[in-house]
């Protein structure tokens, strides 16, 4: 009987490269031989509706049967009964084209399906997707109808989620929100302007100068002295971050302050609402699932598509990250199988439109089959410690026992535990720290970041392990009582069939782990062979040109040892401690100048050159290179260059430090660029540079100058550095290295995937306290 | 009382443990008892007077030589060439020996009104000598007349405008040497003969020599047939120097030779612990050692490396003779052996020994692990005349502590071979031909070999093919107290304890095996019968 009422029909879908939207979308070509299928979809920036058809729903594995069933034919098949349609349910009319507004108004269902599921959507986003979405499709559908003078009935199903009952306790019906008891009546209409001006608001704010200097202070404290450029775009990419998580703020808050738990369901509901007063104008059904998790039995157990809401909360628990996570034990958690809501809104679509008033039908198994919190819980517990995730080590990873803490107290722990780590992080960040120590606070801003997300999960999700309400489902098991016996076997979604054990254990577990590709086996090390594989990369023979910097990165010394050693190396003796004591007075002053500007630090250590016989700086220069420069270099570092070399790649260097002192190393490079002073007409040394020190983002421009020049690809190049003032420089190559990296940097590498190198000095040499010249 | 020759201890239950050099410290062992311990003979008299023992030797020339004061005259050009700071180890309390040489031969030469005169160090491949090296060998005065005006200079064996080729040997071995040198109306070569393989024709067709001339007899082919190269009458290392340094002669080179011997004073006062044999150590030995050992111990390498390297070693002059370079050297090894040479009957199962601090190539820097195994297998192991003290297929046993360290400034290529030639293979006939042209010719080391102070690169391959003999030799070689990873790379074992080592020891050669502990300092050459 369903498949006779729905064959032959036009649908129309929204949302169909989503979770359900997929399953909704194979379900129908699976089980309804000849209806057509027009997919609403958004063009991407440089793909059209059907290249994404392709790319982001035919690819996914939920089409294994039907290839499997058509071979060879299945592009055929298919191609005959999809049909992209380019628009977007944001845009009033749905942004169609004339021809696809006419399909839409001869279409027999629609089903809109599209949806901000994310609970922690910016408001305003929430609200035009969530909110506007569903009377925007169902206003152009009319629009139309009227327009190409329809009149056969077209059937408007809409997908909400039974959370739209907000924070009530007992049972929630199937019924509009306002026919419930409790329900408060709200105007939707301002709540989407407040939600609008409450972006520009907020936007508004974030140009406030004082909220400019806390992103400037932000950015500084982050990359250090990076350079302008970088600074900037860090500063802007600060700002939009900020407006996004003020937004998302203000979804919460206003979300809770009318009785719902986030701006998800908030929007949900009033969408319902919005949509409801145009039943007169079409005929509406609304389907509202609870928390749809993997697949059943269908296209194959365990099929789940993204990482939706209990995922990263498991991983995050089987990975021992999160201790605890709060809930009731006896509270009741509200899951559903996808195959059984893509049936169910298959058969509300077969049964047609109820004549005159909404119908609604809840898609939950809370009333019928309740699975308790705590076994859930269990569930997971014993599965996890059955099989266990590993860490690096390849070390099982032992997971916490689970106290059903309340959400107050693990909030607060959390919270604090994030304050110590973030205290720790600005305590430790401000040492001049680098090299394998700098791990160790890239390690606690990890931590901080896992207490973080942690914090982030127990907010959002917190509430739905704490809810209390029941949602009703006897609209939907009286359609399920009007199927016939074959009919409920092909379409199930009776919840009283859920096996809970075996579908958390043997279904639905299985596939989140799979999903979210941990390490599932005890091998050791794969850490390690990533590592070889990029140092592989950095030295095949296809790059075009390695790039180093100097200071930390090849010789573990700088310009102010440098200026000391040369300027002791013809003291007398006494003199020399005299020199090494006011150096060492300097040092502070001398570490925040540089912190605060590369340029001007180096200018001040130019000046001091003034008046230097050029001669006798060449035959010092030599000399501090064997008796200090070679002892601070880094072997590996050196043995890097010449392995570039080795395999015809060019090698330059470029560092703010002066000519002379580099004269030593030309053999290494096959070009250096590097800061010159003026020579005066009396044949001695002016204090200054002869152009701009190549420090910073200037380093960045000199680069692609040298590279064009040599007809070099940067994509193709490496780039090494020790620093954040570096990063025009990494950033402006295709492998970039970070070598002994201070704790900025050495985090950005890690989150961008940079491959590090951690170099060190030879052994076994009495280490060199002051830089001290002297004769070897 | 005329000092005591060498002597071989049987070892019984009433032995006190044997002292063994352990880098930059030491280890008192309990050997089994029947082992046997080789004792050096007790250093010998020196010469009354030095200065005027040099002066006679200059004056009366041996072999086809006139004396040196016949052979200045004022328009010639004088080249005086010296041993480097390889020799003698430790370096020796000032007055360096060669000062006291070059000093007499400067005297003679002003007083003939020779003007021409430049010093050349002999430095083949070694490193430049930094300048308070060079003050130390040849005293303030020499140094500061010489260095200024650029007359004293380092031979540079990749100076291609200063280097002559002065024809082939009859074995078709290319002869190029130091220009300056080879074009001077004389050439004084001042040494010191440390070791029984130092002298003779090698001072000049090594010292002065071009890569292109030195691979001639730095291989491997001609080291494995060097049995030994301590005793120059039995190697083709020597036979190899001496065919160039005949054709040096023949092509009109003339050489005046002054060769010196020194005594094993090896230590100074602080240090006497060192010379004695265990039983006769009195109270202050005793003391001495206890008060060394765990000085050293408790400091970290670097500063006791500091210490002991700061030590001036109480050398005195034995012998120094002059004039033509055969007749020279025959004199002189004759005096190598009469202070160094002990007889010893029959081989051994298993040799053991201790390594210092210090060797031929690390003075004032660090013993290397391939350097470790150079003075080990290379001259440890050489120090033999007849056959080598043990047998075929026995076991070497070395004590040293061997970490994985590295000078930058004086090694840099020695790093590359660890890391990267070691980790492929450690047969030197392999390295040798897949790696030494590439070392030998890398323009970074040449570089820093001609304008800082590094080894050439293609001198860590020197050190491995100095052990070539011992590697064909042994059945196997143990590190007692090396750190395990180095080790394994250098392709030896390494042992935490004597017991330890003895156990892996007897699972190569057998049970019930023998054992010879060959004891230094000073140093001691076995004369196997």
């Amino acid at each position: 009987m369903i498949v006779d009422r729905l064959s032959g029909k036009a649908i129309f879908i929204t949302g169909s490269t989503g979770f359900l939207g997929t399953a909704l979308v194979e379900k129908l070509l699976r089980t309804v031989p000849d209806c057509q299928l027009y997919l609403l979809i958004r063009p991407g920036r440089t793909s059209t509706a059907a290249d994404r058809i392709q790319k982001e729903i035919l690819k996914n594995d939920c089409f294994d049967l039907l290839r499997e069933t058509y071979g060879e034919l299945f592009d055929e098949v298919i191609a005959s009964r999809i049909h992209a349609v380019s628009g977007d349910v944001v845009s009033e009319g749905l942004n169609l084209s004339d021809q696809d507004r006419r399909l839409l108004s001869e279409c027999d269902v629609v089903i809109h399906s599209a949806a901000s599921v994310s609970f922690d959507s910016p408001l305003d986003q929430a609200v035009e997707v969530n909110l506007c979405g569903p009377r925007r499709v169902a206003e152009a559908l009319i629009g139309a109808r009227k327009e190409f003078e329809t009149t056969k009935q077209t059937h408007f199903i809409a997908i909400s989620t039974a959370y739209v009952a907000g924070k009530r306790k007992g049972l929630s019906p199937e019924l509009p929100l306002n026919q419930t008891p409790f329900s408060l009546e709200l105007d939707w209409r301002s709540e989407v302007s407040a939600a609008r001006a409450a972006r520009s608001d907020v936007d508004l704010k974030s140009r406030e100068p004082r909220t400019l200097a806390l992103f400037r202070k932000k950015a500084v404290a982050e990359l250090g002295a990076a350079g302008e450029p970088v600074l900037v775009a860090k500063q802007e990419k600060l700002r939009t971050q900020w407006i996004h998580d003020e937004m998302v703020r203000a979804g919460i808050a206003r979300a809770t302050s009318v009785g719902w738990p986030d701006a998800y369901a908030y929007t949900k509901a009033l969408g319902e609402k919005a949509l409801l007063e145009k039943v007169d104008e079409v005929p509406i059904s609304i389907v509202r699932p609870s928390i749809i998790e993997s697949a059943m039995l269908e296209p194959k157990p365990g099929w789940i598509r993204g990482f939706r809401m209990a995922e990263p909360i498991i991983i995050s628990y089987a990975r021992g990250l999160l201790k605890e996570f709060p809930g009731v034990p006896e509270g009741v958690i509200d899951v559903i199988p996808v195959d059984m809501v893509a049936s169910a809104i298959v058969v509300v679509a077969a049964k047609g439109p109820q004549n005159g008033s909404p119908e609604i039908f809840q898609v939950a198994s809370g009333s019928r089959n309740p699975l308790k919190y705590a076994v859930l819980v269990n569930h997971v517990r014993t599965w996890f410690q059955e099989h266990p995730l590993y860490d690096p080590d390849g070390q099982p990873i032992m997971i916490p026992d689970w106290s059903f803490p309340g959400r107050g107290r693990v909030q607060a722990q959390l919270e604090n535990t994030s304050k110590f780590l973030k205290a720790l992080e600005q305590a430790t960040g401000i040492l001049p720290i680098r090299g394998s120590q700098a791990d160790f606070i890239v390690d606690i801003e990890r931590k901080r970041q896992a207490v973080d997300s942690a914090l982030g999960y127990v907010e959002l999700y917190g509430t739905y392990a704490e809810t209390d309400a029941i949602f009703k489902i006897d609209n939907l098991m009286r359609l399920y009582s009007s199927l016939s016996a074959q009919e409920k076997s092909q379409f199930s979604f009776d919840p009283a069939q859920i096996e809970w054990e075996s579908f958390i254990r043997e279904v639905h577990l299985p596939s989140v782990v799979q999903h979210a590709r941990v390490k599932t086996t005890p091998t050791k090390r794969p850490a390690k062979s990533r590592e070889d594989r990029s140092r592989s990369q950095i030295l095949s023979e296809e790059r075009h040109l390695a790039v180093f910097d100097l200071e930390n990165t090849i010789i573990s010394s700088n310009v102010v040892d440098t200026y000391a050693w040369l300027a002791t190396r013809r003291l007398p003796k006494l003199k020399k401690a005299f020199f090494a004591a006011e150096l060492a007075l300097q040092g502070p002053s001398l570490l925040a100048l540089d912190r605060k500007d590369r340029g001007d630090f180096l200018r001040s250590f130019y000046r001091k050159y003034e008046g230097s016989r050029p001669e006798r700086l060449q035959r010092d220069s030599q000399e501090f290179f064997n008796a200090y420069l070679l002892k601070k270099s880094f072997p590996a570092a050196i043995d890097r260059i010449r392995r570039h070399k080795s395999l015809g790649h060019k090698t330059l260097l470029i560092t703010g430090a002066l000519d002379f002192v580099l004269e030593p190393l030309k053999p290494l490079f096959d070009d250096i660029i590097c800061a010159e002073l003026e020579l005066g007409d009396n044949g001695l040394y002016k204090g200054r540079s002869l152009s701009i020190p190549p420090i910073g983002e200037a380093r960045a421009s000199i680069l692609a100058q040298y590279a064009e020049e040599h007809s070099l690809s940067l994509s193709e190049s490496v780039a090494y550095a020790d620093s954040t003032s570096d990063l025009p420089m990494l950033e402006a190559v295709g492998y970039p290295v970070c070598v002994n990296p201070e704790p900025k940097l050495a985090a950005i590498a890690r989150k961008r995937g940079w491959h590090v190198e951690q170099w060190d000095k030879a052994k076994g040499l009495p280490p060199i306290y002051l830089p001290i010249g002297r004769s070897m | 009382m005329s000092p005591r020759p060498g002597f071989i201890l049987e070892v019984d239950k009433s032995t006190p443990p044997a002292l063994f050099w352990h880098g930059e410290g030491f280890r008192l062992e309990k050997l089994p008892s029947g082992s046997r311990v080789i004792y050096p003979p007790e250093a010998l008299e020196p010469v009354e007077d030095p200065i005027t023992s040099i002066a006679t030797a200059l004056e009366n020339p041996v072999g086809d030589s006139q004396p040196l004061s016949s052979l200045l005259f004022p328009e010639m050009r004088l080249t005086i060439a010296f041993d480097d700071l390889s020799l003698p180890l430790p370096s020796m309390q000032s007055p360096d020996v060669r000062q006291l040489v070059i000093e007499q031969i400067l005297e003679t030469a002003a007083a003939k009104g020779v003007d021409d005169v430049v010093l050349i160090a002999a430095l083949a491949l070694h490193r430049r000598m930094t300048e308070s090296e060079l003050r130390h060998i040849l005293g303030d005065r020499v140094y500061d007349s010489f260095a200024k005006t650029g007359r004293l200079q380092q031979h540079d064996a990749e100076d291609s405008s200063n280097l002559i080729h002065l024809g082939l040997t009859d074995k078709g071995e290319d002869v190029e040497i130091n220009k300056r040198a080879a074009t001077s109306d004389l050439l004084i070569y001042v040494n010191v003969n440390l070791v029984s393989m130092d002298g003779g024709h090698k001072s000049v067709a090594t010292g002065l020599a071009s890569y292109k001339s030195l691979r001639h007899h730095h291989n491997v082919k001609t080291m494995v047939h060097s049995r030994s190269f301590m005793d120059p009458h039995n190697s083709q290392l020597h036979s190899s120097n001496w065919r160039m340094g005949r054709l040096i002669r023949d092509s009109g080179v003339r050489i005046f030779q002054v060769e010196t011997t020194l005594n094993t004073n090896t230590f100074p006062e602080s240090f006497g612990f060192l010379q004695k044999r265990e039983w006769e150590w009195n109270l202050r030995d005793r003391a001495g050692y206890l008060a060394a050992s765990a000085a050293l111990e408790k400091s970290p390498p670097w500063l006791s490396r500091k210490v002991l390297h700061s030590i001036r070693s109480p050398y005195q002059l034995t012998g120094v003779t002059a004039g033509e370079v055969e007749a020279v050297h025959e004199i002189t090894i004759r005096n190598v052996f009469r202070q160094q040479l002990v007889e010893v009957q029959g081989q051994t199962d298993i040799l053991t020994m201790g390594l210092p601090y210090i060797g031929p190539y690390n003075v004032n820097s660090i013993m290397n692990p391939v350097l470790v195994y150079c003075l080990g297998l290379g001259y440890f192991f050489n120090m033999y005349k007849g056959m080598p003290l043990v047998r075929k297929g026995g076991v070497l046993i070395l004590s040293h502590p061997t970490r994985r360290e590295f000078d930058p400034t004086f090694h840099p290529s020695y790093i590359d071979f660890f890391d990267n030639v070691l980790a492929d293979t450690t047969d030197p006939i392999e390295i040798e031909s897949k790696y030494e042209n590439t070392f030998a010719t890398d323009p970074w080391y040449v570089h820093l070999y001609r304008t800082g102070h590094a080894y050439h690169g293609v001198h860590p391959f020197y050190m491995w093919y100095w052990g070539a003999h011992a590697l064909d030799h042994l059945g196997a070689v143990i590190i007692l107290g090396g750190d395990p990873k180095t080790v394994h790379r250098l392709g030896f074992m390494s042992a935490t304890t004597m017991s330890d080592a003895l156990e892996m020891a007897q699972s190569v050669v057998g049970p019930d095996p023998s054992l010879t502990h060959l004891h230094s300092p000073p140093l001691v050459m076995s004369d196997v019968k």
